[in-house]
């Protein structure tokens, strides 16, 4: 019988809280950033900054960037399709009104 | 074969050859249940986005009448409740069964702090008159043909929050079980599986909620003084 802990990476406390300090920071910096005019670029940095908290929860917290290849991409796969799902709704109704309806 | 009786135990269940390929396949199992989770929560995410597109500046002021500040230190709480939690998976790699229960317990701690201070936002809508479908619906400053997009606004808000919060509270059954079990010496650093796919239902829950935060409570926060 194999040592059980052989195949587990073991991270340190320290690694984690790391990664709960700047999950932390990024939520200062988003809500203090909210409050500046950035434009349409508001949104984009809103989502960056969620996106990033994202990978860092799920390749830390999750343990994605230990796990098999497979794993990893059922995720992507996961992700992909919420993709098609959001773009795909919106091909629709971001362009209704562009074109005129014949007949009408 | 015939003449051994299977030795079956729960880091090696009779079906797998090796402890490494069952906890491959629980973990593999938990992230294909989590993409059904993001699918769920997609289609929500897309209604959000259609009638933020469509009605940008009603949507701007009604995400302005939610406190951020409390929004932030909530997500602060439920990022330290995702901490201890994968904290508790870390005492059980090694195999510590104290320390198991103390960050389950600290864990369940932090997300009752969240769904209490949750409930007291959803209170504060009910007194404000932000309910959609209410009567007496009124949001300021918005004109009275937009009410009726500052109630979309509301209902999108409701819907999400309440559907993460019902998550956070089968997360609470999840965390009480594991402690009872916990408790019992259940968990070694040969098993650990259910605290393991629990801290991945946990954080998944977690990163629904920083896109919530952003999305719910900071739109355009600068259009509006």
């Amino acid at each position: 019988m194999s040592d059980p802990q052989e195949n587990t990476h073991i991270d340190s406390v320290g690694t984690y809280v790391k990664i709960l300090l700047a999950l932390l920071v990024a939520t200062g910096v988003t809500t203090a950033v909210a409050r500046v005019d950035l434009g349409g670029f508001s949104v984009v940095v809103a989502l960056g900054i969620a996106s990033a908290k994202m990978v860092l929860v799920a390749l830390f917290f999750m343990h994605i960037r230990h796990s098999t290849k497979l794993t990893r991409l059922v995720v992507l796969g996961g992700l992909l399709w919420l993709a098609i799902l959001l773009l795909l709704t919106m091909t629709d109704f971001a362009s209704r009104g562009i074109l005129g309806v014949p007949g009408k | 074969m015939a003449d051994h009786a299977p030795t079956e135990t729960f880091a090696l269940r009779v079906q797998f050859d090796t402890e490494a390929q069952q906890k491959d396949a629980s973990t593999l199992g938990m992230w294909i249940f989590l993409v059904t989770e993001i699918m769920f929560f997609g289609g929500l995410f897309a209604v959000y986005t259609v009638y933020r597109s469509w009605y940008p500046d009603v949507f701007a002021i009604a995400s302005s009448s939610l406190n951020e500040i409390i929004g932030a230190l909530n997500t602060g709480v439920l990022l330290l409740s995702s901490f201890t939690m994968v904290m508790a998976v870390r005492a059980s790699q090694l195999g510590q069964q104290k320390m198991i229960v103390i960050f389950l317990i600290l864990t369940l701690l932090f997300g009752g702090i969240f769904l209490g201070v949750k409930a007291y936002e959803w209170n504060q809508k009910f007194e404000e008159h932000h309910i959609p479908g209410q009567a007496a619906f009124h949001l300021d400053g918005v004109l009275p043909e937009g009410q009726g997009h500052a109630q979309l606004f509301f209902s999108i808000y409701f819907a999400m929050t309440g559907l993460h919060a019902l998550h956070m509270v089968i997360g609470v059954g999840i965390l009480l079980t594991l402690i009872v079990q916990a408790r019992k010496g259940r968990f070694s650093a040969s098993y650990y599986t259910p605290v393991d796919v629990a801290g991945l239902y946990w954080h998944f829950v977690d990163i629904i909620w920083i896109f919530l935060f952003p999305l719910l409570y900071l739109i355009d926060r600068h259009l509006v003084k």
